[in-house]
């Protein structure tokens, strides 16, 4: 058993994160990288980004949204519970390197996902500018990480209930009319990504994107995973997750993420019931 | 010579028990139930007892097939097990899902004018006995001799590495990618055909005798090659299989509703979507279901399909039956649960709604030319013969290829050009000191017995290796 350390539930409660101890994992894991986790027996194997790693204490940390039947299950596990199985470090880490300024983009929980990115983006010496949303300011995860992880930070709310009222992409929009921006690095969900990849086509700024399609075993053997990138079909789980922004079909991965639908509702129902 | 004594060929083959097709079409549960004491003792008095068995030059580790026969015609059960023992750990697998007749099988005299002697159903039978009524005794095992082997993957080429270096006094641990032991045999292979409970008992034998199984780790990921070198193993042999879906690559091959056979098999299998919700896996059920290929992976997706509750399972290859690789049960099995075949057909273009999901395939008709560098005969298309066929579920079975991430985070491990590790085919050696491979990353998709013929060979040469070097 991989053992929960740590939880706090952030978000409202919709938002939860897990400190869990996978000591190999956490040694050898980069930012960028995920975890599978399947919480029991019966369990379906789910993917989740690394948020952090300790290497020296053995542990990795996962944040993520509830949204059906298995993250509500993962929420309900305690301290001193802990998931059957967690394999990885899967995907490719992100290349961080010294270009100069960046601009890091996160919605949601992609904020998590986001935030050792622009960490180890700053501490290689890059100008990083990020912009953080959510749809209300409750909502909001990870403002003061993200503040120590960035040289200016800018946060936006769907309903202007804390920092800036409007979507990323206005900061965005603004930011790159001004700055001489060397890439922009956009997670979140997939309308935003899509959203921002659109905005930053134009200003011809080179931007990563980190997709999440259903996904099974995340070693490149069953091809659940397969997304278009630049008119290519490739495995998100080995070659990305992260991609070329203005590559991918975004329309085709959302429609793939609708797959089981009626299934996913019928297991969340059956499992509220119980 | 006495061998054809008229008299024997009398008793007619023992054909064996099975669930009704009907019934079983819709159920997981084994095919065959397996033969009464009775019946294995009548099918075993049928072989001849050759004294230059013709059977064991069919089978790849040249069980001793006369001997464990005899010992089943005496009665002798376990003795029978032990014989098979000698040569093939994996019994109540092979005998489950060999291609008997090509191998063993198909060599047997008697073959020659009626039916072969049923070796493989005698060969689950044996297993099947000792494992359910059997003393439980493991074989004995050597001193321990210090040394430590890692073995990369636990198919069934890896679970033979296993249990040969445990018995010859080596330290064993196998590290496994997915969360439970067993490799094809419980991703792909059906639970109505080799039902799970038989792979896990024999790995828990491999346990009991002091394997140690790490399961969840992702070599090449968790933890490399070079570092388990660096954790103090000795030698290392790296049986992952063949785990690369092909696709057709074919226009709307990402409509929803499109499997690669691993991915339908694996959710089917390994994640028991066939239990969903009970198991949280989900795997949609096509109505209307058309499976691509020919071979042992088509026909087991096409008959989950069937028992997930399809009105419609057609097979769509583009040669004829004569060309299909499968085994000739498994293809018998499918046409009575039926199964439909749509041979020398060809997809070029799967069709799709508005949601994007998967409506029906464009196909084109067939003929056969000459024969091709397989020696089987060439597709040729028929100009101006497309049809639609309509579908609401398609699996993708036409093969496997090299998974690269074990070997691409391994420099100095030498690949040949479609990605398969280079390695002696004797040995098992490969071109980095302390590694030996074998099964299907090293010859592409073939069989459970010639994966664990490879890891015997590899066994051999690792204990050679260390009791006198490299
Ligand atoms: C590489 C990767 C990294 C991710 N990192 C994070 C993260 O850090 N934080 C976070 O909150 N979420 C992350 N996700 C998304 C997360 O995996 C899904 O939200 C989760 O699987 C939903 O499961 P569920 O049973 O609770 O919901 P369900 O009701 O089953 O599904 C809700 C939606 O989640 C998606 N989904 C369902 N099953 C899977 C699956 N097996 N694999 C992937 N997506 C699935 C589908 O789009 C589905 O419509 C990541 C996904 C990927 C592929
Ligand atoms: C659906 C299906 C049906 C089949 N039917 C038959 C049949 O009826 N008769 C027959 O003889 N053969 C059949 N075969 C073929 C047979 O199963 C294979 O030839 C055989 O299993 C190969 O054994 P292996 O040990 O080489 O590899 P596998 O059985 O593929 O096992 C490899 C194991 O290694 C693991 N692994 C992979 N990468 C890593 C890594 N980086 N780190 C750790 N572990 C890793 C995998 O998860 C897997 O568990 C079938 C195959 C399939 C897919
Ligand atoms: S191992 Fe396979 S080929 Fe050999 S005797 Fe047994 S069933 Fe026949
Ligand atoms: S199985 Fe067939 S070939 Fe083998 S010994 Fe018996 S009769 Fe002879
Ligand atoms: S999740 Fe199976 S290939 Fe990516």
């Amino acid at each position: 058993m991989f053992e929960i350390l740590e939880r706090q539930d952030m978000a409202d409660g919709t938002v939860v994160l897990n400190e869990i101890s996978a000591p190999l994992i956490a040694k050898k894991a980069k930012p960028g990288q995920f975890v599978i986790l399947k919480a029991n027996e019966t369990g379906e194997r789910i993917p989740l980004t690394m948020a952090d790693t300790d290497p020296d204490k053995g542990t990795i940390t996962i944040i993520y949204q509830v949204v059906g039947k298995s993250t509500t299950l993962f929420k309900s596990l305690k301290i001193g519970e802990g998931f059957q199985d967690v394999i990885g470090p899967l995907g490719q880490p992100t290349h961080i390197e010294k270009l100069g300024t960046v601009v890091c983009v996160g919605g949601g929980t992609g904020v998590a996902v986001l935030h050792p990115i622009a960490r180890g983006m700053k501490e290689i010496g890059n100008h990083v500018i990020a912009i953080i949303g959510a749809r209300n300011k409750d909502l909001l995860i990870l403002e003061d990480k993200m503040k120590a992880a960035s040289n200016e930070l800018h946060v936006c709310t769907d309903d202007g209930s804390y920092g800036h009222h409007g979507f990323v992409t206005d900061v965005l929009k603004d930011i790159l009319e001004k700055e001489a921006v060397k890439l922009v690095v956009a997670i979140g969900p997939v309308p935003m990504m899509k959203f921002v990849c659109s905005v930053t086509e134009k200003y011809k700024v080179k931007t990563l994107v980190s997709l999440n399609p259903i996904m099974v075993d995340g070693t490149g053997m069953c091809g659940c995973c397969r997304v278009s990138v630049g008119g290519k079909t490739r495995f998100a789980c080995i070659d990305g997750p992260e991609f070329d922004g203005h590559e991918v079909d975004f329309d085709e991965l959302m429609q793939r993420l609708q797959a089981y639908k009626e299934q996913e509702s019928v297991a969340y129902k059956k499992f509220l019931h119980e | 010579m006495t061998e054809k004594s008229p008299k024997k060929e009398k008793i007619p083959r023992q054909p064996m028990p099975e669930q009704d097709p009907r019934i079983r079409k819709r159920n997981f549960e084994e095919v065959p139930l397996g033969y009464t004491k009775e019946l294995a003792v009548k099918e075993a008095e049928r072989c001849l007892q050759c004294k230059k068995p013709s059977c064991m030059e069919g089978c790849p580790v040249s069980v001793d097939i006369p001997g464990f026969i005899k010992s089943i015609k005496e009665g002798d059960f376990a003795k029978a097990v032990r014989k098979i023992w000698e040569r093939n750990a994996l019994p109540a697998v092979c005998g489950r899902v060999c291609p008997q007749e090509i191998q063993c099988e198909g060599k047997c005299i008697l073959g020659k004018k009626g039916k072969p002697v049923a070796i493989g159903n005698l060969e689950k039978f044996v297993a099947d006995m000792e494992r359910e009524h059997g003393d439980g005794k493991l074989p004995p095992k050597n001193d321990p001799t210090g040394k430590r082997i890692a073995v990369v993957g636990s198919g069934p080429s890896g679970l033979t590495v296993a249990g040969d270096l445990i018995l010859k006094g080596h330290e064993v641990t196998i590290f496994e990618a997915f969360h439970k032991p067993g490799g094809v045999l419980v991703y792909g292979i059906p639970e109505f055909r080799l039902p799970k409970d038989i792979v896990y008992s024999e790995v828990s034998t491999l346990e009991k005798l002091g394997v140690k199984v790490e399961c969840n780790t992702v070599v090449g990921r968790t933890v490399s090659l070079d570092e388990l070198f660096e954790q103090g193993y000795d030698a290392i042999y790296v049986g992952v299989g063949a785990g690369l879906p092909r696709f057709l690559n074919i226009p709307g091959e990402n409509l929803i509703g499109i499997y690669s056979a691993n991915e339908y098999l694996t959710r089917a299998n390994l994640m028991k979507a066939y239990l969903f919700p009970e198991y949280d896996t989900p795997l949609a059920r096509g109505k209307n279901v058309v499976v691509f290929g020919a071979g042992n992976v088509t026909m087991d997706s096409a008959r989950t399909a069937m028992r997930l509750g399809a009105d419609r399972v057609r097979i769509v290859y583009r040669r004829s039956r004569d060309e299909m690789p499968a085994r000739s049960a498994e293809i018998h099995h499918a046409e009575e649960e039926g199964i439909e075949f749509s041979l020398l057909t060809a997809p070029i273009r799967f069709l799709g709604d508005e949601n994007a999901r998967l409506t029906g395939v464009e196909c084109l008709q067939m003929k056969l030319g000459e024969p091709d560098e397989s020696g089987r005969r060439r597709p040729i298309p028929i100009d101006g013969s497309e049809f639609k066929l309509e579908c609401d579920l398609a699996v993708i079975a036409v093969g496997a290829g090299a998974n690269p991430l074990l070997t691409k985070s391994t420099e100095d491990l030498k690949v040949n050009k479609w990605g398969y590790i280079v390695a002696d085919p004797e040995t098992g050696k490969t071109m980095k000191k302390g590694v030996w491979a074998g099964g299907d990353i090293v010859t592409g998709q073939a069989t459970v017995i010639l994966a664990m013929g490879a890891g015997r060979k590899a066994s051999d040469s690792i204990h050679q290796y260390l009791t006198w070097g490299w």
